[in-house]
């Protein structure tokens, strides 16, 4: 436990020294589905309660969250919202940035738009990827020496990075302690999450397609007559 | 026998006697006849005939969805990343708009692309079409400024580092480089001020412009008479009437014809807008969805792919200002056309082996230097990036060596067309 207290407290304000560097293995699949609305519901409910303490996502409405996730008023301000926020309001935090810059050395960006930027299988891959290295800091493999702890821990539980023996590659994660979830609970977790900031990304994306389908129908439809009237204009050249 | 205007304007109606009203002051009957009911254009034109059209389309569309998007969209850098998101979430349809302005872009260029590809296919640009060609070449020019302006607008990384990159250009003119860059951005770097003119000269003064050019460009055309796949001039043969014997009108051949491809232009628009919006990170790139930041640098910059092919070519060679140079030589060339074409057969159906293969090599290498351009400059990349960099200006240098030498088939008198 002390261990644990200090490789995350020690992850919290060390500097990073590489933001930003290439990702060190390949990114998994998040196979997540903005249709889903119970995963969606879920990803808002691991948001507010794991990543609005710090992360903004400031062009997101609570409301148009509830309305888009089939959530009630009642249940929006019961389980998405816990501070003094009205529902019109955009995902704001309390914290200063100047604050935040100083304990995690780089303000946490805003993560409206961040699956947009960066794609819904790094932040799947990311967010699995944390690991206590040879120093025992929290790292990891992703986006190597982020400031950003685990804060998935007491779900996912603690993993150490296991090397090959010839080449010394990075093989696979192996657990150190057990989290509240089965690796398979926190895989779906982590999905519902990523494919809550996939939503959030863009709110319209469903009705967007919904709209382009009857959009191209209609235009199927118009070519066809379109053609019968070139077809009737045409017929007498020669 | 005479009618006298009375006893006429008691026939004529209402509507009659209203469009009598008007053409007695201003020329519509004229103009509708000109370019609309009496413009005879070729009766075989095929698909690559509807390029043209379909360009004004998408003019038309960019005018449209961009006075929209000018009525939520905020000119400064403070605000100008967050009211597009603003105009993604909050404005009704506003998402719907920004993606038709966004793809638009994109299909401009393609159906631009394509425009100019059969131009070189059948000759489009060679006597009497010199100067329909030239100002096409000039609405181009007008388009890439257009383009290059607009990317700035959403203030996002790629806005930002892009147009450091393109602007940082200017700076490899000897002597006065410097102090033009100073000028251009208003600013010691890209900032506030640059955002503001950007967006002055992206919806005002370049929207004009291309109005105005495209406006010439068709006056030319109708002056001239569009050339078909067969390069035949058909206002040589006419019947008895002064009507193009291979010719149709405008209206309503051409029309109906249009709505077809335009149609079938807007499936394939909507395809993209409505499921895959960001056209695979190459319509809307994935560093644009991060707020534009003067102090970090993103992983790869490069301009938007319409872009590619020059940029590939201004880093082909290792000297900042000789590529600058290749670079507009690249672009101004294409004017030259006209006069670099020695051959008398317009169309590809008839010319000679020569120009087959040139138009052929030329069309690879600029679709590579397009995709070279989004690579690294470094390595084997580096280095066929120089070989088609070569291959895209031999095209021209030769092209009065080797258009002199072609045997050609013999052109018919009336144009192919299976009815």
């Amino acid at each position: 436990m002390v261990r644990l207290i200090i490789a995350v407290t020690a992850a919290l304000f060390l500097l990073p020294a590489a933001a930003g560097a290439a990702p060190q293995i390949p990114l998994e699949r998040a196979n997540n589905d903005v249709s889903n609305i119970p995963s969606l519901q879920r990803g808002a409910r691991y948001y507010v309660n794991f990543c609005l303490g710090c992360h903004s996502a400031q062009y997101v409405r609570y409301n148009r969250v509830a309305r888009d996730l089939q959530l009630s008023e009642d249940q929006l301000v019961n389980n998405l919202m816990f501070t003094g926020e009205r529902p019109f309001d955009t995902m704001t935090i309390a914290m200063p940035a100047e604050d935040s810059a100083n304990w995690f050395g780089k303000v946490p960006p805003d993560l409206s738009l961040m699956s947009r930027a960066r794609g819904t299988d790094y932040l799947y891959t990311f967010l699995r990827s944390f690991y206590v290295d040879e120093n025992g800091n929290s790292n990891n493999k992703v986006l190597p020496m982020t400031s950003m702890p685990n804060v998935l821990w007491e779900l996912q539980g603690l993993q150490r990075a296991v090397y090959s023996n010839g080449d010394g590659e990075f093989e696979r994660f192996e657990s150190i302690r057990p989290g509240s979830m089965s690796a398979e609970e926190f895989d779906r977790a982590v999905r519902d999450l990523v494919n809550f900031l996939d939503y959030i990304g863009e709110p319209i994306q469903l009705e967007r397609r919904r709209l382009g389908i009857k959009v191209i129908a209609f235009l199927l439809v118009f070519m066809l007559f379109a053609w019968l009237l070139k077809r009737e204009i045409w017929k007498d050249v020669k | 026998m005479s009618t006298s205007q009375p006893e006429m304007s008691r026939r004529l109606g209402a509507a009659g006697r209203f469009n009598e009203w008007i053409n007695h002051r201003f020329p519509l009957q004229k103009l509708m006849r000109e370019h609309v009911t009496e413009y005879y254009a070729s009766k075989n034109f095929n698909i690559w005939y509807g390029f043209g059209v379909l360009s004004m389309l998408v003019l038309v569309l960019m005018i449209v969805t961009g006075i929209f998007l000018t009525m939520s969209y905020k000119p400064s850098a403070a605000e100008a990343f967050s009211s597009v998101e603003y105009i993604m979430r909050d404005v009704e349809y506003g998402w719907l708009i920004r993606y038709m302005h966004s793809t638009g872009a994109s299909a401009f260029f393609i159906v631009v692309y394509l425009h100019m590809f059969r131009a070189l296919m059948y000759g489009s640009y060679k006597q009497p079409r010199e100067l329909v060609w030239v100002l096409g070449m000039l609405i181009y020019v007008a388009l890439m400024a257009e383009a290059f302006f607009g990317y700035m607008l959403p203030w996002g990384q790629m806005s930002y580092w892009g147009a450091q990159v393109i602007i940082s250009l200017f700076g490899a003119i000897p002597v006065v480089g410097e102090p033009l860059v100073e000028w251009i951005r208003g600013d010691f770097y890209i900032s506030d001020i640059t955002l503001n003119r950007f967006f002055a000269l992206h919806v005002i003064a370049l929207p004009l412009v291309l109005v105005f050019l495209v406006a010439l460009h068709i006056m030319a055309l109708h002056e001239v008479g569009s050339n078909n796949p067969d390069g035949i001039e058909i206002k040589e043969k006419k019947d008895a009437n002064g009507v193009p014997i291979d010719g149709v009108a405008f209206h309503p051949y051409h029309t109906s014809k249009d709505l077809v491809i335009i149609i079938g232009f807007l499936i394939l628009f909507s395809a993209v807008v409505f499921f895959a919006p960001t056209g695979g990170g190459y319509f809307l790139e994935y560093a644009n969805f991060e707020p534009a930041d003067q102090l970090v640098t993103p992983e790869k910059i490069h301009p938007v792919w319409y872009f590619t092919p020059y940029y590939a070519i201004l880093r082909a060679v290792p000297d900042k200002l000789g590529g600058v140079i290749l670079m507009g030589a690249a672009v101004f060339v294409l004017f030259l056309l006209p006069w670099l074409d020695r051959c008398k057969v317009k169309s590809i159906r008839y010319r000679g082996w020569q120009y087959k293969v040139a138009l052929a090599t030329f069309t690879v290498s600029f679709v590579m230097l397009g995709w070279l351009g989004l690579m690294p400059a470094t390595g084997i990349y580096l280095l066929l990036t120089q070989i088609f960099t070569l291959l895209y200006f031999a095209f021209f240098v030769f092209m009065p060596v080797y258009t002199r030498m072609e045997k050609t088939k013999p052109v018919p008198d009336r144009v192919v067309f299976h009815g």
